[in-house]
């Protein structure tokens, strides 16, 4: 026996000391989960299919441009959204042969038939490039959000994928969640397109938008209230001139006359080659400025602009100026996001649960303690030092994984203090029986180690069993708490079984003991 | 100190057909309040829907919250006390995306329409209703996996005959918890889940501690029926499973009373989980395991009859 000692007292140390010192000090070591110090947790979904919407109708107004640029005469171009499938209707059999090279650019597409001796040629997304469409835009979400994220300075963020297209998106601890939420929100696609100046709005309304056209708003609110006063419609070309992929820079800035707030554009040299050439071609047109599918500006080119600047003016307030600016800055967000999930703890709530569930920790410890000391006297001390040890343990491996401290995880941890004495009871009681019907202290001990041990080995696999499936299963709070618990379970059998055990035989190897303290 | 002085030689299985009738009774009473109120009420986690809980700086007076939610089309909304009468917890039950900043709007109709100051968002949380789905689908998957996961340990470990018992045993802890729930009226939340886990693993650990006993003094006591075996058994584990129960109780009473109202539900959950998993290790788990070996050798049991 002492020469087992030998090496189990100091691993006991060292795993006493290791633990102390991963856990310590607490405040800094401890990561408090966002219910205990307020925070935000969102859950987003990428409405991956509008990707490929975008990408699709795009793609038709690029065939059509490009087709008209070899004087192919097109009847229509039409897209079918449910199934991805574009249809070159042609003028004349001639063009066929012409049109089919100008479409062999698209290696997106795939020819799927030709119809009415060539008049109609079939082209249809190819899967792989859908797949690829919609992955890229989870992607790209990702890489957006966290760009505006960093862009807003919060520390501390968790921005993950979930699932195949759910962004988890976790801060703890901010003043204004709103102001987030609405940035993280707003997909800023920015689009130059030019009005469709043949036809009136109220024409279009009446009598149908023309083809390759659509119908967008313009929402004008009162300067002071900031009200909606009213909606301009405009018929506005379906074909995107420019984008904000081309920006380098996005600020906010002041009107000099009126104070007002709006945001000035930079373009990448690309970008203000195209912006020159647009407005260059469209003198004494006007050119549309829209932003997630509502028009902001439309003003009438004066003049080619060279130099790559521009700006979206429209009624704002400073704040959405700003946000506007952070989130061109970084980037559009290749597709609309969802609000699937979102949880808001205010600061002050988390401070009332971080305190209330301290307080019940201790209350419970301390009547836990109190009660084994009476019952089982000295051999009560053995259990105690037991739990205290499984409490250090638990709290060095949370923050040896990082993991946070939930609320729920409070009471994983009280849990684990009133099921940790559970071992010890198992074995105490084994030892009370074998005194009982007369064996030494001795091998009463002996016997009920060991036969305790299997009991507490069974016992504590299926209590294991519930938590790690409800870790696998779990979101946020819930992992916390299953976290405790099977890391609680794990402790409490190398305390109750490994220390306690340890303890007792140092204290047998000092002296021959006749009576146990139990 | 001892809690039981020596050896006990209580009965229980003798008791058992009164046990049975108790439990029977409060099954039935949870189930017949689960069938009048429609069905089990589902938290915002499992229905989607928002949740919103405002701090007053005085206890406001409900009726006009609920005025100024029905003038904001939000009729379908409730409104109670949450922990002490300055904090309301209102829910609504839709989910679309104007409610995102729905925490915000209703303090602003109330600060304007009522002339309330200084109220605080202490907590905002809006779950739509497809995350809603797929949550309660995951929920019931993960106590179903525990199940299975638990059924085939304890079958490997033991004998099928105990895997069954120990699995009627949690899903009558289960039900009762989950009758207990409908009977005050209370909400399925995930941290509910999470508790009904807890208690499942809880009330194993409960059962395994009997059986492994009974394992044992089946080969040491062979020429004892099983029904006695069992009675030996339960009464050499009494003073463990009442020890524990205690600690695990004396805690769980400190999260009841002192954990704060967030999760004041479950730790309700938890409370009464503790309790019928101790009842049903003594007499629901080990009934089943007599009855299973009447069934399987009826010739034994004539003879402990």
């Amino acid at each position: 026996m002492h020469k087992e000692l030998r090496w189990k007292i100091p691993l006991i140390m060292f795993v006493i000391a290791g633990f102390s010192w991963l856990a310590w000090p607490l405040e800094e070591k401890i990561n408090l989960g966002l219910d205990l110090q307020g925070g935000v947790h969102l859950v987003l979904e990428v409405e991956a299919e509008k990707a490929v919407e975008f990408s699709m109708e795009q793609r038709t107004e690029d065939i059509k441009h490009a087709l008209g640029a070899e004087d192919i005469e097109v009847d229509r171009v039409v897209l079918n959204k449910d199934t991805n499938v574009i249809r070159v209707l042609l003028v004349d059999v001639i063009d066929t042969t012409g049109a089919e090279t100008v479409l062999k650019n698209y290696t997106a597409l795939e020819k799927k038939d030709a119809l009415r001796g060539g008049l109609e040629l079939v082209y249809q997304l190819r899967d792989e490039e859908y797949q690829y469409i919609q992955d890229n835009a989870i992607q790209q979400a990702l890489e957006v959000i966290r760009n505006r994220i960093d862009i807003v300075g919060l520390s501390e963020p968790t921005i993950q994928v979930q699932g195949t297209r759910r962004i988890l998106v976790q801060f703890p601890g901010v003043k204004n969640p709103k102001k987030i939420i609405d940035l993280l929100g707003q997909t800023a696609r920015l689009e130059f397109k030019m009005v469709d100046e043949s036809i009136s709005p109220e024409a279009a309304r009446t009598q149908g938008v023309p083809e390759g056209s659509e119908l967008l708003e313009e929402r004008v609110f009162d300067k002071t209230t900031k009200k909606e006063i009213k909606k301009i419609p405009y018929v506005i070309k379906k074909r995107v001139l420019l984008t904000g992929d081309m920006l380098t820079a996005a600020d906010i800035r002041y009107d000099q006359d009126f104070n007002e707030p709006y945001v000035s554009l930079t373009f990448n040299s690309l970008g203000a080659r195209t912006f020159f050439e647009l407005t260059r071609d469209n003198v004494d047109k006007r050119l549309a400025i829209v932003l997630d599918g509502r028009v902001y500006s439309a003003p009438v080119i004066r003049e080619p602009i060279s130099g790559g600047q521009a700006q979206i003016s429209g009624s704002f307030t400073s704040e959405e100026a700003k946000n506007l600016a952070i989130a061109l800055r970084a980037g559009a967000l290749p597709a609309p996001l969802t609000m699937l999930e979102n949880r808001t703890v205010g600061p002050s709530l988390g401070r009332d649960s971080v305190n209330a569930g301290i307080s019940s920790i201790i209350i419970g410890m301390v009547a836990v303690v109190l009660f084994i000391l009476i019952y089982y006297r000295l051999s009560g001390v053995v259990a105690v030092c037991a739990l205290l040890l499984n409490l250090v343990m638990l709290l060095g491996s949370l923050a040896y994984f990082g993991a946070s401290l939930t609320l729920p995880g409070i009471a994983g941890i009280i849990l684990t203090v009133g099921m940790a004495i559970d071992a010890n009871v198992l074995i105490f009681e084994r030892i009370r029986e074998e005194i009982r019907v007369g064996k030494t202290v001795r091998t009463a001990i002996d016997a009920g180690f060991a036969k305790a041990f299997r009991t507490i080995v069974d016992a504590n696999v299926t209590t294991f069993i519930a938590a790690i499936v409800l870790f696998q299963f779990g979101t946020g709070p819930i992992k916390g708490f299953a976290i405790t618990l099977c890391i609680g379970i794990a402790a409490s059998m190398f305390t109750a079984v490994f220390v306690s055990r340890a303890t007792f035989d140092l204290f047998m190897s000092r002296k021959k003991i006749e009576r146990l303290s139990i | 100190m001892e809690l039981i002085k020596k050896q006990t030689h209580f009965d229980f299985m003798g008791k058992f057909k009164a046990a049975l009738i108790v439990s029977v009774l409060l099954i039935l009473a949870g189930i017949a309040s689960i069938a009048m109120h429609g069905g089990l009420k589902f938290g915002i986690d499992f229905e989607g829907g928002t949740l919103v809980q405002l701090k007053f700086s005085e206890a406001p007076a409900i009726d006009s919250i609920r005025s100024v939610l029905k003038e904001m089309n939000f009729e379908d909304s409730t409104i109670q006390e949450f922990g002490s009468p300055d904090t309301i917890l209102i829910r609504v039950e839709r989910s679309d995306g104007e409610l995102q900043e729905m925490g915000s709007k209703i303090k602003a109709a109330l600060e304007e329409k009522k002339g309330f100051t200084g109220i605080l968002i202490e907590r905002v949380e809006m779950v739509g209703p497809k995350v809603g789905k797929d949550l309660r689908m995951k929920a019931l998957l993960s106590i179903l996996y525990a199940i299975i996961g638990i059924v085939i340990y304890i079958s490997w470990r033991f004998e099928l005959q105990y895997a069954i018992a120990a699995i009627i045993a949690l899903l009558h802890d289960v039900l009762i918890t989950m009758g207990a729930f409908s009977l005050l009226d209370k909400e399925f939340t995930l941290v509910i889940v999470a508790a009904f886990l807890t208690i499942i693993g809880y009330s194993l650990n409960d059962t395994i501690v009997v059986f492994d006993r009974i394992r044992e003094n089946t080969r040491r006591r062979s020429k004892e029926s099983l029904r006695d075996v069992i009675n030996t058994s339960i009464n050499q584990t009494l003073s463990r499973t009442l020890l524990t129960s205690g600690t695990t109780l004396l805690v769980v009473l400190a999260l009841f009373f002192l954990g704060g109202e967030i999760i004041h539900d479950f730790s309700f959950a938890l409370l009464v989980g503790v309790v019928v998993g101790t009842y049903s290790s003594i007499f629901i788990a080990s009934v089943f395991l007599v009855y299973w070996e009447s069934r399987a050798h009826p010739k034994k049991r004539a003879k402990s009859a």
